[in-house]
């Protein structure tokens, strides 16, 4: 029997390998190794839906069990994958070896670690798995105060849950705006306002120094300006890095994530890394190569794989699948919408469409007059079709874009 | 528990015991129904979960938020009078013998 397709990780970029494997009618053997012991499951409601008690459980897992029976994945929970021998091309996994025809490394990525005293203390939490918003959950129900460090997705997300919750919620960040990597100042502002009403309260531009507690358990947080302020909980959400460690221990090149080229092949031809730890050449970026966390990346990486596996095992070699997916990403904040796509590194100037004051707007980035990116808040119209102007290269002019009786739409080109 | 026939754009019939609560994406989650993909996992973010109602069952369906009225405009294959996002709808009793057509592509 040949040897399988083996994936190393159980998120979003594996589940859709197996689907689109499937689809393409590759019909060989499939092992999907995940560390983690539950079923693959959907980590955006783990921020939200999930904390509030809205998403149970059993609408977690993004495909039943009885899935992997049909399609035929050997599916090994809680299972991790220690090495892997290119040369020989097989993996050890748990006491187990196991061979593969081709290998896709999706491990995704790991919260990244506030490097302070006290971050060890119980009752300080990050946020990237089901185990770790079950302990955050359980936590908050025996909570009145919580801190969150870092003003990105996930602190907001979990800021915001907090808050309905009725918790008393403080939020820092050495940044002055919140989310300031990844949306325009005019975003910042507004959701910065929203939390605010929302009795959320920010505070930018200021650091943590410390996380101080008693009997092993936090009790406050000491900012560097010697401001102490008391809390039960400390969650943090300071970014995330790539799970590499044994791409890189097995001799695949890896720089800030694993390597990979535009048809997601990693530096050894039988090896592709799809989702949050791989490092590839995105035709929006300005730079060489860029990591994206998000789910559109994963999925449509691991199509691309399929594709690519598919078009191999059947000796097309050359008519690969290059990834030219435009990006895309969202955030729920409350009950507010936030849809971003492209990718807006580099932009000089920001074009607002529609009135902030309204609750629905989008923000349009430019640079040299080239769209880079759009962020839209409450306004999934003005999202899906800057999806479409940023995949077919179109650039409205700025004051097409800022006048919202503008029918944006009329520049793309016919079907 | 109402049966829901989902038909693949091949014309692949798979009829199910829906759960009532739950929605028509989820039901054919759960029952392995390929043709609806809901990479979003039901947040109406991607209209992969793409779906065509016929008009008799109309008055049994959710009325259509705007949010998935824009979203639909950009679904993979073309929308139609009867194109619904799936995440959207949950099922009722009253949706006994509703038949659900897929599209060929979701994405």
């Amino acid at each position: 029997m040949a040897d399988p397709v083996v994936i190393v990780g159980g998120g979003q970029a594996a589940v859709q390998l197996c689907l689109s494997l499937r689809k393409s009618k590759y019909d060989g053997p499939i092992v999907m190794y995940s560390a983690e012991p539950e079923l693959p499951y959907h980590r955006p409601p783990l921020s939200k839906g999930y904390l509030l008690g809205k998403t149970d459980d059993d609408k977690l897992p993004m495909r039943p069990d009885t899935f992997y029976v049909a399609k035929a994945i050997d599916l090994k929970l809680g299972v991790e994958v220690t090495s892997i021998d290119l040369a020989a091309k097989t993996v050890m996994a748990g006491t187990a070896q196991q061979s593969y025809s081709h290998l896709v490394y999706a491990t995704g990525a790991s919260a990244r670690q506030l490097p302070v005293e006290g971050a060890d203390l119980g009752g300080v939490h990050c946020l990237r798995s089901l185990a770790h918003s079950r302990a955050i959950k359980a936590d908050l129900e025996q909570t009145d105060s919580l801190v969150v460090i870092g003003a990105g997705f996930i602190g907001l997300e979990v800021a915001a849950a907090a808050r309905s919750l009725g918790k008393k919620v403080t939020v820092f960040d050495t940044a002055d705006r919140v989310m300031a990597r990844a949306v325009a100042p005019d975003i910042s502002r507004w959701f910065e306002q929203m939390h605010a009403d929302m009795g959320v309260e920010i505070r930018l531009s200021e650091a943590i120094d410390s996380i101080g507690g008693a009997d092993g358990r936090v009790s406050h947080v000491n900012c560097t300006n010697g401001e102490q302020l008391a809390a039960q909980m400390v969650v943090i959400g300071i970014g995330v890095t790539p799970d590499m460690a044994v791409a890189e221990a097995a001799g695949l090149a890896c720089d800030n994530g694993v390597l990979v080229d535009e048809y997601c092949r990693s530096s050894d031809p039988f090896v592709y890394a799809a989702g949050d730890c791989a490092s590839h050449p995105n035709r929006y970026a300005s730079r060489d190569r860029i990591r994206l966390e998000s789910i559109q990346n994963a999925t449509d990486q691991a199509r691309v794989i399929a594709a690519n596996i598919v078009a191999g095992e059947t000796g097309q070699t050359a008519e690969l699948t290059p990834y030219t997916a435009v990006p895309w990403f969202w955030s729920d904040q409350g009950d507010h919408s936030l849809q971003m796509t492209g990718l807006s590194f580099d932009a000089e100037q920001f074009v607002v469409r529609g009135d902030p004051a309204s609750g629905s707007f989008s923000v349009y980035h430019y640079r040299a007059g080239n769209l880079l990116a759009v962020d839209s808040v409450n306004m999934p119209r003005d999202h899906m079709l800057a999806r479409k102007l940023i995949e077919a290269g179109v650039s409205p002019d700025a004051s097409q874009a800022a006048d919202p009786d503008f029918d944006l739409k009329a520049l793309l080109p016919a079907k | 528990m109402p049966k829901i026939t989902y038909v693949e754009a091949d014309g692949t019939e798979h009829q199910v015991d829906a759960k009532t609560g739950v929605s028509v994406m989820e039901n054919a989650i759960a029952n392995n129904i390929d043709g609806i993909e809901a990479e979003c996992g039901g947040s109406c973010m991607c209209a992969t979960c793409h779906c065509f109602i016929e008009a008799e069952w109309s008055a049994l369906l959710p009325a259509m938020e705007s949010d998935e009225d824009e979203m639909l405009g950009f679904a993979a294959e073309e929308r139609r009078d009867t194109s619904r996002l799936s995440c959207q709808i949950k099922v009722t009793d009253a949706m006994e013998g509703m038949v659900v057509h897929l599209p060929a592509e979701q994405n």
